[in-house]
């Protein structure tokens, strides 16, 4: 299988802080990646440095064979990556519907792909109309991601989608992730809940100081607990 | 959706508040007097608060833009001298149709120029806006004289827009009406593509959220130079309608109003155009029931109104919410 993305060498720094310095990372196309690390490790600075909010210093950034690592973010998306950042990015004034408009590139939705929202997230249906503002927390990650994935994206970059959310709805949004990964979908995803990593993950990268150092399979890491004691602190059943 | 009520009545409520203290004759004719004046302010507002709150720049040359697009009326209004003097309707709307669509143009343009070589320059950092955007102000204020003279120069009024219509027993200027409808004109074709079109929508999800605006596939900064150049050639338009309505047009003009539009903006909720429309009509009011109950109060009273709102709501009447 080849790489969409790669990074090779990636530097960047946020003012006077140097936070990633040196990041070698590969995502294969159909594969579901899990970008995984301690607090603090890089993990946010380096997916929002693929998206261009962070621009690298030095290295270089490539997707599907098109050097992005100096391109602005609105190109950067527009070459079909979807973006679900930590915060969510909400635009919580505007009603669901027009959130989801937002994120569709043409004024007219694909009515089979909004099905998919809908069949996934039937909640968001219901609150069409209402402010994104006053839903609860689940419901926003829920739209976060039903944005990228109104339409057919080639990568999808998700940023601890289940951070603080009620078991129920990140049992959904494993569920949602599992098609996606079904249909061949290509996801990086930065994650801290061991059941969501080992349901949806393929691959693995693992952060540490700005670097990554380790990668392998999901499964292989989910078996050796040594290892993640190692490079994560402790097992990742602690982190569920 | 939940409406916000308190302060979607605060306008009826302070309208029928004063109406005690005066005949009914002279509250109607000092409230379409101060709804006239609201709008013609809401026009300089309304650019100046989408200009802070899509690309959070504070400009403090926007009076110019007031002051730029009033001179463009002394020349258009002196260039049609038997239409002006017409007492035909159309002749009069053709008059102001004329100044309008030169005030927007120059106006407009000018604001391409000052978005490329002066605010690109200082996104996101308000001090430095602040102090270039000042001596911004100072220039185009030399550069007024420069063109115009330092001279004030008088514009007329067309005489059909002269004079007054009697309506239930109160004098009614028909100027004033006529900046009524202007207003509303523009408040709704505002709120109607802000709220209808897909380039509202992405200012208004710009103004909570530029980056995540930019991660949707949008060119944010194109935007910024269009709200810029729209919030200019509103601020002209503006220009235009006080400079006929006061008569005389001096470089001042504009910058004179700008201690009243920032009062708007932050009664309003900085950002907000639906704010800037309701604290326009309410300084409005508020300049001609305070002129005509207690005239020495008249200069203060909007900053005493101010403070009370802001006492009251601390980040004006419709805050805008930003991430």
């Amino acid at each position: 299988m080849d790489e969409l993305l790669k990074l090779s060498g990636v530097v960047t720094h946020i003012g006077s802080y140097h936070i990633l310095h040196g990041v070698d990372l590969s995502v294969r196309r159909g594969r579901v990646t899990m970008l995984l690390g301690r607090n603090g490790a890089g993990k946010t600075t380096t997916l929002r440095s693929i998206m261009g909010l962070w621009k690298p210093r030095a290295g270089s950034i490539v997707f599907d064979g098109t050097p992005i690592g100096t391109l602005d973010t609105p190109d950067i998306a527009r070459l079909g990556i979807a973006y679900v950042p930590e915060t969510m990015g909400i635009f919580s004034q505007l009603t669901v519907g027009e959130n989801m408009k937002l994120a569709a590139t043409t004024a007219r939705f694909n009515a089979a792909r909004l099905d998919d929202v809908f069949r996934f997230f039937p909640i968001l249906k219901t609150k069409w109309n209402d402010r994104a503002g006053l839903m609860s927390g689940g419901q926003k990650q829920m739209l976060a991601v039903a944005r990228a994935i109104v339409e057919n994206r080639r990568l999808m970059i998700i940023d601890e989608p289940t951070k603080g959310l009620a078991p129920a709805v990140i049992d959904q949004l494993i569920a949602c992730l599992l098609e996606l990964k079904a249909r061949d979908t290509t996801i990086l995803l930065v994650e801290q809940n061991f059941h969501m990593a080992q349901s949806v993950g393929d691959d693995v990268a693992v952060m540490d100081n700005g670097r990554v150092v380790h990668t392998g399979t999901m499964a292989a890491l989910a078996r050796d607990t040594e290892l993640q004691t190692r490079l994560l602190g402790l097992s990742l059943a602690a982190h569920q | 959706m939940k409406r916000d009520w308190p302060a979607q009545l605060l306008l009826p409520v302070f309208l029928l508040a004063a109406l005690p203290f005066m005949s009914f004759s002279t509250w109607l004719t000092l409230t379409v007097a101060g709804a006239a004046m609201g709008m013609m302010l809401f026009l300089m507002a309304s650019g100046l608060t989408l200009v802070f709150g899509l690309m959070d720049v504070i400009t403090f040359a926007h009076g110019a833009f007031i002051s730029l697009g009033a001179y463009v009326a002394t020349d258009v209004v002196a260039a049609m001298p038997e239409m002006v003097a017409s007492h035909s309707w159309a002749a009069a709307l053709a008059v102001l149709a004329a100044a309008l669509t030169a005030a927007i143009l120059i106006t407009g343009v000018s604001g391409w120029i000052f978005e490329v070589v002066i605010i690109r320059r200082v996104y996101g950092s308000h001090l430095r806006q602040i102090l270039i955007t000042v001596g911004g102000l100072i220039v185009a204020q030399e550069l007024l004289v420069a063109v115009w003279g330092a001279n004030p120069i008088p514009i007329a009024k067309p005489a059909a827009l002269q004079g007054s219509v009697v309506i239930a027993g109160a004098s009614i200027e028909i100027f004033r009406l006529v900046a009524v409808a202007l207003g509303l004109a523009v408040y709704v074709c505002l709120q109607l593509v802000l709220s209808r079109t897909r380039l509202g929508l992405m200012v208004r999800a710009g103004v909570e959220n530029i980056e995540m605006v930019e991660a949707l596939g949008f060119r944010v900064k194109r935007l910024f130079v269009a709200v810029f150049i729209v919030g200019c050639a509103l601020a002209g338009v503006g220009g235009v309608m006080w400079g006929i309505y006061q008569g005389l047009v001096t470089p001042a003009i504009g910058p004179e109003m700008m201690i009243l539009v920032f009062i708007i903006l932050i009664m309003g909720g900085m950002g907000s155009v639906g704010g800037a429309f309701v604290a326009a009509i309410l300084v409005g009011l508020m300049t001609n029931y305070s002129g005509f109950l207690a005239p020495k109060l008249a200069l203060g009273s909007n900053i005493v109104l101010m403070v009370v709102i802001l006492l009251w709501r601390p980040r004006g009447l419709f805050p805008l919410v930003k991430s």
